[in-house]
């Protein structure tokens, strides 16, 4: 088979940090080949330099065995590279065809769109991919509005695609259509760069290179090698995939929601009509892509939103409409998904971050003025306890790692809640490790008796934690579900929007 | 009130209310090119007093004036450079860069006018006249509104058609579009965003100093400190309330002119309401409007964000 690129000792450095450190990597003509590491790893920066955006500080890329000199992404797609962002690069605003075509044209005044539309057709034809370019980007769901990635790359003629973790914003059945049709480029000579650090998309490619650190640990052959190997070569240690969970009898309700509706800032229901309960022991999942209300519902849970309707009692009180502060005082801990706008405020301490919404508890004030001994005490502790790795309390949060910043959070809503702990995408990003100690820590307080409740795009997250998964779509609740007695796929099929036979509509039909 | 005389009033409204409006049209098809590209400068103010003592100066020195329009586009297109400097390339706050940009036209305006004049009698020029299209100018009421004006309004009537055109006909258009909702989408084909950003606010400004020049020579005949007297705001307020599209920006701008040139003839007529009101009458409603507003479905989604790669 012949070798489509080469990266031959490839360095690059940022201020000092060496992002990644004499790298060899080859892909191989109709290969998909993996490129496998943690966070800041170095898998990104590598793939930067093949497509333009970094200029290796040391090193060669050859192309078809031609050393190529690749300044600008101008360049790489010159040279047939083209990539599909893990944030899409996407003008909602824009029709499909207007995406894939700005930029592209050399000459003429006046929009050639005609061309375009005529050779997007035989490329959409020719791989099955059903696609309206004249809708607007914005009116697509997001696993279509990936198709308009992928077809940006193709009408650039491009031969080499690099996917940064294209699987992040899909259902396991659109991962499934993806892998397929990728599959056709390759059998078409197309040669593919998967980056992830997802262990399920590893396994859809023909060969693994994992990095640590930015070195290169090693090349394998996928079929010659297993889930455990790779994990154990991307951290450098044996990795548990499933925390043990132990069988706990659900105690009384803490949490119980009944018809809550919300509304969004233009006046369109984020949700609607949501039931649920949660009991002692208890942690109940919230699966669906993100952006189908699960952000508006820990809102609602919290105090942030007000809810239109529907009724929240937590032990035994109606809180629906109660100020957030309110809800706190009550005992309820909330992690949100978004750690550094929302769980964390970047340019304070790690200090004023552990303290952040209690600052007017006694323990941590004298008067009007902050108790600055109290405050560092506390923060050492929690900084032992959690093990966040900071030089010292005074370090800015902004300046940690993901992991980092989310054990501040934890540390902070744990200490104070008592009895419900709100966590919406807790492991969103973070490393294996990390996820298996956040995942820990919150087995950790359902045997202390909380109700969790618990949200995450990662299945694997809720199928090793939860008692029940709730699906979302569009702000609904398309079922209950015991994660022992369901599959991933038909958690799956729920989350596309199909309806799952649940433990609340039965509740429903009988009340 | 005799029914002619009533009559004479309502063309002569209408007739003010499009000399009115024909200078900050270019200043807000300017600014509406500039802002969707991303850049939300808040220096129109800046860059019409600029356009406007460009003209007057090459206007009183040369006695041209088609050279002095001229002045006044270059004026703005180096305003133009001078805020993309600032936005694109060393990527400072929006609203600061148009904010110093203000403050610094209005100093070096009088103070250049002040070394300009040294002490004389300040030179004036005698500005452009209406100029009749013949038969369509004859044409009851119509006529004296829409075809007796100065040469440039209907230039600047003009101006409309073609930016919708190249906003949304032309490869540049979409280009120029995709600067104010992506810029990255340019990033990652290999295109410089900064050079385009470049290009679009230095032919933003050059039209938003070509209405300011237009005021001067359409309009007065010497120049004053704060000449153009706070109708860079009203721009601004008018690209809000068009909602960021062509159409919508023309009918925000033609019912600004249509309040001021109100306000204007109910003084002449001797309405009953302090003359100060009814001067403050398109700037209140420009208030009004900004706290009602909340349908800004078109503005720009990455509008004032400087952009850089992470």
């Amino acid at each position: 088979m012949s070798t489509a690129l080469r990266v031959e000792g490839l360095t690059k450095r940022f201020a000092g940090v060496t992002a990644n450190d004499d790298v060899d990597f080859d892909l191989r003509r109709g290969e998909i080949h993996c490129l496998f590491g943690e966070n800041g790893a170095g898998k990104s920066t590598l793939s930067s330099c093949i497509f333009g955006f970094y200029r290796p500080d040391k090193g060669e890329i050859l192309l078809h065995d031609q050393p190529v000199h690749i300044a600008s992404p101008m360049d790489a797609i010159r040279h047939g590279i083209g990539m599909v962002h893990q944030h899409f690069v996407l003008v909602p605003e824009f029709t499909v065809l207007e995406n894939i075509i700005v930029g592209t044209q050399r000459s003429g005044w006046r929009l050639n769109a005609a061309e375009a539309r005529q050779k997007l057709k035989g490329i959409c034809d020719g791989y099955g991919i059903d696609l309206d370019l004249d809708a607007y980007v914005w009116e697509l769901p997001v696993g279509r509005q990936q198709w308009v990635e992928i077809l940006k790359v193709l009408y650039l003629d491009a031969q080499i695609l690099i996917l940064d973790e294209p699987t992040a914003v899909l259902t396991p059945g659109e991962s499934r259509v993806l892998f397929d049709i990728v599959r056709k480029m390759c059998a078409r000579g197309m040669s593919i760069i998967l980056i992830t650090h997802k262990l399920v998309e590893v396994m859809q490619s023909d060969r693994v290179t994992v990095l640590r650190k930015g070195k290169v640990v090693a090349t394998l052959d996928r079929p010659e090698t297993t889930p455990d190997e790779l994990a154990r070569l991307m951290v450098g240690r044996d990795v548990f995939f499933t925390v043990t969970k132990p069988e706990l009898a659900p105690g009384e309700t803490i949490l119980a929601v009944e018809g809550l509706s919300a509304r969004g800032f233009w006046g369109d229901a984020v949700l609607k009509d949501v039931s649920f309960s949660v009991a002692r022991h208890q942690i109940l999942g919230i699966a669906g892509v993100a952006g189908n209300g699960q952000k508006e519902l820990f809102e609602v849970l919290c105090g942030v939103r007000r809810p239109a309707a529907g009724s929240i009692i937590f032990k035994g009180e109606e809180v629906a409409g109660m100020s957030p502060r309110a809800m706190m005082d009550r005992g309820v801990g909330h992690i949100p998904d978004d750690r550094f706008r929302e769980g964390l405020v970047p340019e304070f301490s790690v200090a004023e971050n552990v303290v952040l919404g209690w600052q007017r508890n006694p323990k941590y004030c004298k008067g009007p003025l902050m108790d600055r001994d109290a405050i560092t005490g506390l923060a050492r502790e929690m900084i032992g306890e959690y093990q966040i790795a900071t030089r010292d309390e005074h370090v800015a949060a902004g300046k940690l790692s993901g992991g980092n910043a989310q054990k501040i959070i934890i540390a902070r809503e744990f200490l104070h809640a008592s009895g419900l702990v709100l966590a919406n995408q807790p492991t969103r990003g973070l490393d294996v490790g990390v996820i298996e100690y956040v995942q820990t820590q919150l087995l950790k307080k359902r045997a202390e008796g909380f109700a969790i409740v618990l949200a995450s795009e990662e299945l694997s997250d809720l199928f090793n934690l939860a008692d029940l998964i709730a699906v979302m779509f569009k702000g609904e609740i398309m079922g209950i579900v015991d994660p022992r007695t369901v599959t991933v796929a038909e958690v799956g099929v729920m989350m596309a929007g199909r309806r799952g036979e649940t433990a609340a509509s039965k509740k429903r039909v009988s009340a | 009130m005799s029914q002619l005389f009533q009559e004479a009033i309502i063309i002569s409204i209408l007739a003010s209310t499009i000399r009115i409006m024909t200078p900050l049209l270019f200043s807000a098809m300017g600014e509406l090119i500039t802002q969707r590209a991303g850049i939300w400068n808040m220096g129109v103010e800046g860059t019409m007093l600029t356009g406007a003592f460009a003209a007057y100066l090459v206007a009183t020195a040369t006695g041209s004036l088609w050279l002095a329009v001229l002045a006044a586009v270059v004026a703005g297109a180096l305003m133009g450079i001078v805020i993309a400097f600032m936005t694109a390339t060393l990527r400072v706050d929006h609203f600061i860069a148009g904010l110093g940009l203000n403050l610094l036209a209005g100093g070096l305006t009088l103070y250049w006018f002040q070394s300009y004049i040294q002490g004389r009698p300040q030179p004036i020029f005698s500005g452009f006249q209406d100029v009749a299209i013949p038969l369509l100018s004859d044409i009851p009421v119509i006529g004296p509104v829409l075809f007796s004006q100065r040469a440039l309004t209907y230039v600047a009537l003009l101006v409309v058609p073609v930016v919708w055109f190249l906003l949304y006909r032309s490869r540049y258009g979409l280009e120029l579009r995709c600067l104010g909702e992506n810029p990255k989408a340019l990033d990652v084909k290999g295109l410089s965003v900064s050079a385009r950003q470049y290009a679009a606010v230095m032919l933003g400004s050059a039209m938003t100093g070509l209405g300011g020049g237009f005021l001067m020579l359409g309009f007065s005949d010497r120049f004053l400190a704060d000449f153009t007297a706070g109708r860079g705001w009203i721009v601004i307020v008018a690209l809000i309330a068009g909602n960021w599209r062509p159409k919508g920006v023309l009918v925000a701008v033609t019912a600004f002119a249509f309040l001021e040139s109100l306000a204007t003839h109910l003084q002449v007529v001797g309405a009953q309401v302090p003359h100060q009101l009814l001067l403050a009458l398109p700037y209140l409603a420009s208030i009004g409007l900004l706290m009602g507003l909340r349908f800004r479905s078109g503005q720009p989604a990455r509008l004032g964000i400087p952009y850089a790669r992470e």
